[in-house]
């Protein structure tokens, strides 16, 4: 049962001639689909954070980065870390979509056994870089990585996604001053703003602008987008491999939830939720699946 | 009984100290392990760390005064292919334990922490400053080996042998000039402890400065006629099991001495050893659940019950509880 919600090759059923930008939005909408699914099965999981970074994911897997399924070990890869790792559902699904896993395993999200853990482990997936999920400190990786790879002289670059309340961390800014001292032109940093964290807003619980002027204040170069803007993805990430002696942080303006409307904005859909079978289905119809997809998605055997 | 006033002190008289055994170390191995790389926090000139510096520049990373970023971004450089060696303070490793856990021990990272200060040793410098909770938050950790070398001899071969292993790694040092213990033909082996004093009535385990400590109170003991053997166990975790199980046997009574809270640390390590195959009456000496203060080591070490004469002190209670049981 090869449907085009579950297809791990991005060629199949591919029209000749789209745009990169169709082919992405094409890539983002069926990863929200596979995000959404795999948390519905999971009985938990954040889906607002997941769907809010998967148009950045989709592009950074799909146009950016150096790094091939067949070469999970090449020492030039491009490196990614997501440092807010409870966005695990949104990689695992661009990672599936993209070929570095099975689709249809990585349905089977947060169960006894599987090697798509709530947080993503280093030890347990081949294109998982390090181990997340206790927040600010993805980003002190890979810190870590970028010096590391400018001491042996590789050409890599390292992109760590954070979120925003993961900013509140002391260590985020650890990390910022001693990127900046360094000059690490390879690192890349993605905020992913969707300005809600785990129980308000980020204003309610602790303010983080003006967050710009922060980040330059630290002596980074900082790009300001539109999150969902695929074609303003793919332009702020070209702005930033551009920059030299300095680190790089794009601050990707996006919809917590983005993509089901009922998500959308609202912190609920933040935390570790259990979704129903009809809150599942609609969200799936939302992004565009139909009722033949939906049902494969939720049921079909992913053990 | 001798008091503790009048202990013959072999600590802070004379040699070098751990930490400055373990910077020269580093820095004349840094050839032979090329993918070295050394973290700092501010603070090279009290780890040791600042011999590396001044030999190998290039491989001496600075991260300021921000130890958690440093210990994560450890498992960075090792997850590109280099070992790092992270050097702070004992304390500052207690600031950075998660990150150790996380980004070091579960992605399983070849990553060396070397924490020199432990202890009542750091001296002067207080309570705040004195970690005697680390072994225990360490050992705690899955995958973590845990060292503490017991002289300059030692800790030397000790830095060597942690850059040969794969896989994380705790290891104590120490701030106070440290008495040599060992001679040139010392061997130090992770996992393995040493017999350096024989004896038949009991054992007194060790680690790190305590051992240098225990030795003096197994002559304390002889002039009693108590033959006390002596083991180095530099080791803590994993502990050597069958050296012990053969001391509880031979000796049936054993005494642990650590610069380190009673809980969690070397006491604790050896009695959930023995507790399930051979135990024997124990006795721990340690830090008893509370904080240091300010003071030279050795003042330290009377005023908080780990110096010889309360080591000696604890394995006559060790004995008479033998005797009776």
């Amino acid at each position: 049962m090869a449907t085009v919600a579950l297809r791990e090759q991005p060629g199949d059923g591919w029209k000749p001639a789209r745009s990169l930008t169709e082919q992405l939005s094409e890539a983002a909408k069926l990863v929200r689909r596979h995000a959404v699914a795999s948390i519905y099965r999971a009985g938990s999981g954040h889906p607002g954070g997941a769907l809010s970074c998967s148009d950045i994911l989709t592009v950074l897997y799909g146009a950016e980065m150096n790094i091939w399924p067949s070469a999970t070990d090449d020492p030039d890869r491009d490196r990614f870390v997501l440092s807010k790792g409870h966005a695990a559902p949104a990689l695992y699904a661009v990672a599936a979509y993209y070929g570095f896993c099975n689709a249809r395993a990585a349905l089977n999200l947060r169960k006894i056994g599987s090697p798509f853990q709530g947080h993503p482990h280093v030890a347990d997936l081949s294109f998982v870089e390090t181990s997340t999920g206790s927040l600010g400190q993805g980003f002190s990786v890979a810190l870590g990585m970028a010096m590391g790879l400018k001491l042996q002289r590789r050409v890599s670059r390292v992109y760590a996604l954070l979120g925003d309340g993961e900013l509140q961390e002391g260590e985020v800014w650890e990390a910022a001053m001693c990127a900046a001292h360094h000059r690490l032109d390879n690192l890349c940093a993605i905020v992913d703003y969707n300005k809600l964290q785990s129980d308000d807003r980020n204003d309610a619980i602790m303010r983080l602008e003006p967050l710009a002027a922060k980040w330059r204040a630290f002596d980074w170069a900082v790009i300001e987008f539109d999150g969902h803007d695929l074609d303003q993805i793919l332009s702020a990430l070209r702005r930033a491999c551009a920059t030299v002696n300095r680190p790089s942080v794009l601050i990707a303006h996006t919809v917590k939830g983005k993509g089901v409307p009922y998500m959308e904005n609202v912190p609920h859909w933040h935390g570790s939720v259990r979704l129903t079978r009809e809150q599942a289905a609609e969200a799936l119809a939302a992004l565009g699946a139909t009722r033949e997809e939906i049902t494969e998605l939720l049921d079909v055997d992913c053990r | 009984m001798s008091t503790a006033a009048e202990a013959p002190s072999l600590i802070g008289t004379s040699g070098d100290s751990l930490r400055e055994a373990f910077g020269k170390a580093l820095s004349s191995l840094a050839d032979e392990f090329p993918k070295v790389v050394v973290l700092d926090a501010d603070i090279a000139g009290g780890t040791g760390a600042h011999h590396f510096r001044k030999s190998h520049p290039g491989r001496f990373l600075q991260f300021g005064i921000a130890e958690q970023n440093m210990m994560a971004a450890a498992g960075g450089l090792s997850a590109v292919g280099l070992m790092p060696v992270v050097t702070t303070f004992a304390v500052f490793c207690l600031r950075a334990v998660e990150q150790a856990r996380l980004s070091i021990a579960y992605c399983g990272r070849n990553a060396k922490i070397v924490a020199s200060h432990p202890g009542l040793d750091v001296g002067p410098d207080g309570g705040s400053a004195q970690a005697l909770e680390d072994m225990a938050a360490f050992r705690a950790i899955p995958g973590m080996t845990v060292i503490s070398p017991a002289d300059p001899i030692e800790t030397a071969l000790a830095t060597r042998a942690i850059l040969e292993f794969d896989g994380p790694v705790y290891m104590r040092t120490g701030r106070s000039p440290s008495k040599r213990l060992f001679g040139d033909d010392h061997t130090f082996e992770i996992g393995k402890g040493q017999i350096i004093r024989e004896g038949t009535d009991l054992t007194i385990v060790a680690c790190g400065v305590e051992v240098c400590r225990a030795l003096e109170a197994a002559e304390l003991l002889a002039e009693e006629n108590v033959s006390a053997r002596v083991v180095n166990m530099a080791t803590i975790k994993p502990v050597d099991h069958t050296l012990l199980q053969e001391c509880s046997e031979e000796t049936g009574a054993i005494v642990t001495a650590e610069d380190h809270n009673i809980y969690g640390g070397l006491g604790g390590a050896v009695a959930e050893s023995l507790a399930q195959s051979c135990p024997c009456p124990m006795e721990f000496v340690g830090v008893r659940d509370t904080f240091g203060a300010s003071g030279e080591p050795q003042e330290l070490a009377i005023l908080f019950g780990i110096d010889a004469a309360h080591i000696a002190e604890a394995s006559r209670r060790v004995l008479k509880r033998k005797k009776s049981s």
